[in-house]
């Protein structure tokens, strides 16, 4: 059974410097403030996996947790760059970054295969493009019956997997509504799994029985964070703020106006302010 | 007589004009999005937008920031997962067309969204391919909208994300290829289509005002004019109106940067 605890606690006894560290959640439910309690707790030299590194990694390779990233599409989605993320790839600010480029089917199959336990991911991709010339993992196979070419890719296992989801019950059984991603074969494909939530409830009432349910033996630790997926969202709890994407534009272009938004958002502050973003959905809009 | 138009505004309506009401249409954010939904509210009602966050048949009142929008799902028939959209939607065959963009496109409409100078030691280190490898290889056929300009009709990629159609000629047939790959190329100034036997992008309809020359200066090969060039036609008063709406909703619905 997972341990339901504190986000701080979640990240201090499962993340260690080092660590292979996957945050998922496909533009929805991206785990952001467990991200922040990683820069907080200033973890260093982690390799992070994730198909888009959005806010959640510029932040973290701006504040130097990085050595390197695992990713298919590395912008600010219908903004433009990832200033932090370009920074440390043309500057090596503040640390030089090191990159495994592969293409979303690669990453969403290779997620897959983990989750089955898989050492590679065979899929029909990269047929005609340069991403084989500069990422050795990425390899092509025969198939042994109809001798076709196919890519193939290492399945990813990270150490610990990083969701943020709407609900637990009190036995950490975790439900995902909405845009799913790849939450779900992400905690199957790793070692440890933190999974932040919007609520703790008595009764998980999936909705459906066919619900995305990730039962608790598959989790190890679990922290009630509302808010938590902000600047992104959840479904049925907030909507994504688009107008803070576009703001990160102008706080991430500058070295200093970064770290000043870090200082004063992140490093002095801690989880709980994630819950002034808990408001009812379309409120921007309306 | 319609209303004054932007040049950005004629090429998002030429593109939206390719779509059909029976596509399948793999959709990516930006004016991909704008030009299929735009078809969607005009001409093609039926459309199937299908967004690589995994909704298919959305139909998204305000137009998506991002892939994943909420918007997006509240709007679909159905959400499936990454990994399934990827592997039974797409590698599965079931689209018709992929619609995409890019940073750089060379004469046979290879793209690349990835680096500006050396892999290693880049000039401009662009997001990355994103769904579009695949997307270029795995759906019926490609439509690609983008602004022309000479930094980004270029005569040798730096890198190729997404295949067009290679070095030309049956090159795709060659990689096993039985996808069409580029059939449109819709910018602000013209419409390409590929030669049947080079398939190398040429200039089969010029947009109202625009000169062979104004295309030849933003282009960075030599362009190709088909044998019969046809005139676009001028955007209708309901594409205007229906575009211009649906890019109001979404400014409202966005909000502007603090």
């Amino acid at each position: 059974m997972p341990r339901i605890t504190t986000l701080a606690e979640a990240v201090s006894a499962h993340i260690h410097d080092g660590d292979t560290v996957a945050m998922e959640g496909f533009t929805h439910l991206i785990p952001h403030a467990a991200g922040h309690e990683i820069i907080r707790q200033q973890r260093k030299n982690l390799t992070l996996i994730r198909m888009t590194p959005d806010l959640i990694y510029d932040q973290m390779i701006g504040m130097g947790c990085a050595k390197k990233v695992v990713f298919s599409w590395g912008g600010n989605p219908g903004v433009g760059s990832l200033y932090r993320f370009r920074d440390a790839v043309e500057k090596a600010w503040p640390a030089p970054l090191e990159i495994e480029e592969h293409s979303h089917a690669a990453m969403a199959n290779a997620y897959e295969a983990g989750a089955a336990g898989l050492p590679l991911a065979v899929f029909r991709g990269y047929i005609g493009a340069d991403l084989p010339k500069v990422n050795p993992n990425i390899k092509f196979i025969q198939c042994p019956f109809t001798g076709e070419t196919l890519a193939a890719v290492p399945a990813h296992r990270p150490d610990v997997a990083v969701i943020h989801a709407q609900k637990a019950d009190r036995q950490g059984n975790v439900l995902i509504d909405g845009i799913a991603g790849v939450q779900k074969e992400v905690v199957l494909a790793s070692k440890r799994s933190i999974v932040t939530v919007e609520e703790i409830v008595d009764d998980l009432k999936p909705g459906s029985f066919n619900a995305v349910v990730l039962p608790a033996w598959t989790v190890t630790a679990i922290a009630e964070v509302p808010g938590g997926a902000y600047p992104s969202y959840a479904q049925g709890y907030y909507a994504r703020d688009n107008a803070f994407y576009k703001k990160w534009d102008e706080i991430a272009r500058e070295r200093d106006t970064f770290l000043a938004w870090m200082k004063a958002n992140v490093l002095d502050q801690g989880p709980e302010i994630f819950a002034a973003h808990t408001r009812p959905l379309r409120v921007a809009a309306e | 007589m319609a209303d004054a138009y932007t040049s950005n505004e004629m090429m998002t309506i030429a593109a939206a004009r390719a779509m059909r009401n029976e596509d399948v249409c793999f959709v990516g954010i930006g004016m991909p999005s704008a030009a299929s939904n735009l078809a969607r509210l005009t001409h093609a009602p039926d459309i199937t937008l299908i967004y690589e966050s995994g909704t298919i048949a959305t139909k998204p009142d305000v137009l998506p920031l991002s892939i994943g929008d909420s918007e997006l799902c509240e709007t679909a028939l159905t959400t499936v997962s990454v990994p399934e959209m990827f592997r039974y939607w797409l590698q599965g065959g079931r689209i018709t067309v992929g619609f995409l963009g890019g940073a750089q496109i060379d004469k046979f409409a290879n793209l690349n969204t990835t680096v500006i100078g050396p892999y290693d030691k880049p000039k401009v280190r662009l997001p990355g391919g994103g769904g579009a490898p695949e997307i270029a290889t795995s759906c019926g056929e490609i439509f690609i909208i983008m602004a022309q300009g000479k930094r980004s009709f270029v005569d040798k990629l730096d890198f190729i994300t997404s295949l067009g159609h290679g070095e030309g000629g049956d090159h795709r047939a060659r990689l096993g290829l039985k996808t069409k790959g580029p059939t449109k190329l819709v910018t602000d100034l013209c419409i390409f289509q590929p030669d049947p036997v080079t398939r190398e992008m040429i200039v089969t309809s010029i947009h109202p005002g625009v000169t062979r020359e104004k295309i030849q200066e933003n282009t960075g090969w030599p362009v190709r004019f088909a044998d019969k060039v046809a005139e676009t036609p001028t955007p209708t008063a309901k594409e205007l109106e229906t575009l211009r709406a649906l890019h109001a909703r979404t400014a409202a619905a966005h909000g502007k940067a603090a």
